[in-house]
């Protein structure tokens, strides 16, 4: 069976402003943020230090906190900030009215694998 | 016998006098003060920041009782002196009280001037010059009405600002074209107008006062041109006259001010004149740099050193008005034998300006950018040549040598004498003496030890890389850490500005204390969020967003991102149906495992965020609650068995442990509180390193706090002993809201004790009952809006979002 280019995840107001929701995907769970001047951004709800779930963190600017050791990373390219390196890779994902539309290229298996 | 000293007036100046007095000889006099204000020796030149909330009185007094009574001075506070009797050699005050001299200072400091105006008699004028108009204006501020502030120099602009500050309607109302028009010239002058206007303040200038408006008290304000403004409240900030009446009805010499000689003598060789009161060399001064000076002088010259002589000098000023940067020094009349040098950097609202004579500086003014200040006022007092460096001179002394150089560099560069505190006339040299000599390591020792950086503040900065320089790395800034990198201020002062300027809301805190950041970051969100809740209990609602995830979804998160669940066990205490409920829950979730914690109770642990919801609910079912084991809030009250069992206990160990975890279970807290109740000295439940623990006595209970054993091990201090059950609880209850008051964020009790004080505690917790009494009703109101368990809200919906996924899409593309 062959997928759409994107799928609907859910409306922008689902998501708290400054906050994130987890998508459960066959290549595991990914976070979308929301940002406080209303960006939405994606990345694999793994942080690059020790697999944080980068979705429970404080979303701040336009990087997220990491809520186990308090990596900063970047919600734009999944880069560590600061003095730490490591990337959580980065989903395409874009507004469509209030529609979240998510990249089903990146979340397939075969993609992830 | 010993040489009999009277000071008339207890201002700076003769505060300083007796400082260095003391200093050199602290048995050479016996010390009487005679003070018309009813109170100690403070720092005048930090009202405002008292008007304007940042700072309290407590904070800016310069001599406390106890300086009286280690010198054996005695101080008549409230007392006015009325007659000098120079041929008796006495002084006697209005109410009788008087004292003999063998040597007089005569110290009246100023009087502020009245404008004989029609209406300035009026209930509601005030002059701004001591605490009691401070205390005035707060008060009239309560009123949220409208000020009017008459006069754009240093005082009615540092009035203006603390008033608006204080939530009132301020206009400024001013005789001259520009503002502060004896220190800036008209560039400088307007770009402070536009700063003072874009705090909503708005300026009249060319304005002339015609009347003061009102029946019983003041109503508005009447200019010479017929504008009306209304006002419930007026500050005259016109000027100040030198106080002489006194020594002139002594048949002292008096000219504009008490006149004095270069050794700072009366024309009566044993009375001083000394301050704001004295004219030496046909001048008087309104700044303390030059009254210190005096002061030295008086102090030398008492000492017999008759070679101390008084040598005018320049002097600096600086506006303290928070966010506004500003100085100047010497004189810069335009004239045909001087040149300028100017600077403007419009984007940054940065103007500098050096006005030169034959080569030399004689006057600078700085607006916006003000670091270099002490450079360019050293090198106008000391005259210096500046034609080798005149090119590159306006940009200070990073460049003027050459090739840039770090701030650090630039303060190396400075020479010994350079001034540094110009409050107290403090040279780098000095300083760094000082440093060296007695090991100082911190600002408040340079404070203590050399004043520098004690009264107004603004050098603190100089004072610090002065430190850095002697001590290199080992040098930490303690005094205000910013509270993360998106701000300059530290925890205290935003507590400090919350209240003061009433802000309610994180957006409204970034916004008005100019964060640098669009939305803060993970450091000062939460404790904003702490501060706002701890401040405005039912007023401000909890931002989640800002909240570290446990305490979002009130639960522990585990390495693996699964969760722990630790209910309360009140005081340890638990019984069958619980231990039944968490038996089955721990079944029907399959949760891995179980464990009994260190603070007396369960911990489930291994939970699944999406699971969380349901265990809750079947715990709320058997009225099992939150145990708070993720937040910054009381945790658990651990308890021994007392005298329901152990043939020791003294006291119901086990109640009272029940009874304060009750009372207290749902309050967020600076940093997380661990208490323990013990029923005699045997001590068993471990109160004496927890945040708060108690004692039980044969008599009744011993209060302890401030103990810790954690990453440091510390026993407690005592609070108090108390007789009965009810008065334990409200001294607990006193504390825990002193430290959510006081407590920065992240900062444990026994923390916030070492900074505080466990003196000043004791002081404002045990002996004094009716602060101990509103710090207990404040709790209790907010105790109103947090004693709701929040896991029973979230197993019936709340913040459903939190538990659940956005998209499910691992069944429809894993196909
Ligand atoms: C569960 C428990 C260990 C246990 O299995 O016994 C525990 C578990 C954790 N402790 Fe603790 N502490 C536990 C009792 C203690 C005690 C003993 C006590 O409370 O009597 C202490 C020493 C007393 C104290 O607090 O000073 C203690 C001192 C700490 C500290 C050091 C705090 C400090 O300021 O010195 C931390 C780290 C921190 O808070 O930053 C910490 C942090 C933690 C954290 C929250 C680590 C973390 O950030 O994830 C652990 C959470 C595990 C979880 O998810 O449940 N835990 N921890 C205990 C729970 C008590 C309870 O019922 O609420
Ligand atoms: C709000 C404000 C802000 C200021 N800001 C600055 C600043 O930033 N920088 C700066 O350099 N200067 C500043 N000043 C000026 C500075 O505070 C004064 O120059 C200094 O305090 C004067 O000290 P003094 O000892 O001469 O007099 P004062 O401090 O005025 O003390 C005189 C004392 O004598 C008492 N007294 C008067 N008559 C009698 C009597 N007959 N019997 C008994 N007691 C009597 C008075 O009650 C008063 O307490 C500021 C002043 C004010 C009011
Ligand atoms: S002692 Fe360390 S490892 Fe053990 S529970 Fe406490 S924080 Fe975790
Ligand atoms: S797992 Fe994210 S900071 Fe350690």
């Amino acid at each position: 069976m062959t997928l759409p280019d994107w799928v609907d995840v859910g409306g922008f107001d689902e998501i708290p402003a400054r906050g994130a929701r987890v998508v459960a995907t066959p290549s595991g769970d990914v976070a979308i943020f929301r940002t406080a001047d209303g960006g939405i951004f994606a990345l694999r709800d793994r942080c690059p230090h020790k697999g944080g779930p980068l979705s429970q963190g404080i979303v701040h600017g336009e990087s997220v906190t990491c809520p186990l050791h308090n990596w900063v990373i970047s919600l734009e390219t999944g880069q560590a900030q600061g003095a730490d390196s490591g990337c959580a890779g980065k989903i395409p994902v874009r507004l469509e009215g209030k529609r979240i539309l998510l990249s089903t290229a990146a979340i397939s298996v075969t993609a992830a694998a | 016998m010993k040489q009999r000293l009277v000071v008339i007036g207890n201002g700076m100046a003769p505060g300083r006098a007796l400082d260095r007095l003391f200093e050199q000889a602290p048995d050479a006099f016996d010390v009487t003060i005679f003070n018309a204000e009813p109170r100690v020796n403070y720092d005048r030149i930090m009202l405002s920041p008292v008007l304007s909330g940042e700072k309290s009185f407590d904070q800016i007094v310069i001599h406390g009782d106890g300086w009286y009574v280690k010198h054996g001075v005695m101080l008549y506070k409230g007392c006015k002196i009325t007659k000098i009797d120079r041929a008796a050699r006495t002084v006697t005050g209005a109410n009788g009280i008087g004292a003999a001299y063998d040597r007089l200072i005569v110290a009246t400091g100023s009087v502020p001037i009245i404008l004989p105006v029609p209406g300035h008699d009026l209930a509601g004028v005030l002059t701004y010059r001591d605490l009691d108009d401070v205390e005035a204006m707060l008060l009239a501020a309560r009123s949220r009405g409208n000020a009017v502030v008459i006069g754009g120099g240093l005082l009615g602009l540092e009035a203006a600002a603390g008033l608006r500050e204080q939530g009132m309607n301020v206009t400024i109302v001013h005789l001259m074209p520009t503002l502060m028009e004896r220190q800036l010239d008209p560039a400088a002058g307007y770009l402070l107008r536009k700063a003072i206007e874009a705090r909503g303040i708005p300026v009249l200038t060319k304005a002339s006062t015609k009347a003061i408006l009102g029946t019983r008290k003041v109503e508005a304000v009447e200019l010479a041109d017929g504008t009306v403004l209304p006002a419930d409240l007026v500050v005259m900030a016109v000027g100040i006259r030198p106080n002489a009446a006194l020594a002139k009805d002594a048949g002292l010499v008096v000219n504009k001010g008490i006149v004095v000689d270069d050794t700072m003598r009366t024309s009566d060789p044993d009375i001083f004149g000394l301050g704001e009161c004295a004219e030496a060399n046909g001048a008087c001064y309104g700044l303390v740099a030059p009254l210190y000076d005096m002061a030295n002088v008086v102090a030398a010259q008492l000492l017999g050193d008759e070679k101390a002589r008084f040598r005018p000098a320049a002097t600096a000023t600086k506006l303290k008005v928070t966010g506004i940067d500003l100085f100047s020094a010497g004189d810069f009349e335009d004239g045909k034998d001087r040149e300028e040098i100017v600077l403007r950097d419009a984007a940054r609202a940065v103007y500098k300006r050096i006005v030169l004579k034959d080569d030399r500086i004689v006057g600078v003014v700085l607006y916006g950018d003000t670091a270099d200040g002490a450079w360019f006022f050293d090198l106008l007092k000391k005259q210096a040549d500046v034609s080798e460096m005149r090119e590159r001179l306006i940009f200070g002394p990073a460049y003027a040598g050459g090739g840039p150089l770090d701030p650090m560099a630039a303060v190396a560069a400075l020479p010994d004498d350079a001034e540094i505190c110009g409050c107290n006339g403090i040279s780098k040299g000095k300083i760094v003496a000082a440093i060296a000599k007695q090991g100082l390591t911190s600002l408040d020792a340079v404070r203590t030890h050399t004043k520098a950086s004690a009264s107004c503040g603004t050098c603190t900065g100089l004072v610090e890389q002065l430190l850095k320089g002697a001590l290199g790395d080992a040098y930490k800034a303690v005094t205000v850490q910013a509270m993360c990198p998106c701000t300059e201020l530290g925890h205290d002062e935003v507590r400090r500005l919350i209240v003061a300027r009433k802000l309610k809301s994180i957006p409204a805190v970034l916004h008005e204390l100019e964060w640098k950041s669009s939305c803060g970051c993970a450091k000062c969100r939460p404790a904003l969020n702490y501060y706002l809740m701890a401040t405005w209990p039912g007023d401000y609602e909890d931002d989640s967003q800002s909240r570290y995830i446990n305490e979002r979804v009130h639960a522990n998160i585990q390495k693996d991102g699964t969760y722990s669940v630790v209910p309360r066990m009140w005081g340890g205490v638990t019984n069958s149906t619980e231990l039944r409920a968490i038996a089955d829950v721990v079944d029907k979730f399959k949760i891995p495992t179980v464990k009994v914690t260190g603070g007396q109770r369960i911990d489930m642990l291994g939970v699944k965020k999406e699971d969380l919801p349901a265990v809750w609910a079947d715990l709320s079912a058997v009225g099992m609650v939150s145990g708070h084991a993720y937040g910054k809030a009381l945790r658990t009250v651990k308890t021994c068995v007392g005298t329901e069992w152990c043939r020791f206990g003294v006291q119901d160990s086990t109640r009272l442990g029940i009874r304060i975890e009750k009372f207290m279970w749902g309050s967020w807290t600076p940093a997380k509180v661990k208490m323990a109740v013990s029923g005699c000295p045997r001590n068993c439940a471990e109160a004496t390193c927890k945040d708060v623990g108690v004692i039980c006595v044969d008599s009744g209970y011993e209060i302890h706090f401030a103990g810790a054993s954690g990453l440091e091990i510390k026993g407690t201090e005592i609070l108090t002993r108390v007789k009965t059950e009810d008065e334990a609880l409200e001294m607990i209850v006193a504390l825990v809201q002193s430290y959510r008051e006081q407590g920065r964020y992240l900062e444990r009790i026994h923390k916030w004790a070492k900074r505080v004080g466990v003196e000043t505690i004791r002081r404002q917790i045990v002996d004094d009952s009716e602060r101990r009494e509103t710090l207990f009703d404040r709790f209790v109101f907010a105790q109103s809006f947090s004693q709701n368990d929040p896991w029973a809200e979230r197993a019936a919906g709340h913040d459903a979002h939190e538990f659940r996924p956005l998209a499910d899409l691992t069944l429809v593309a894993g196909e």
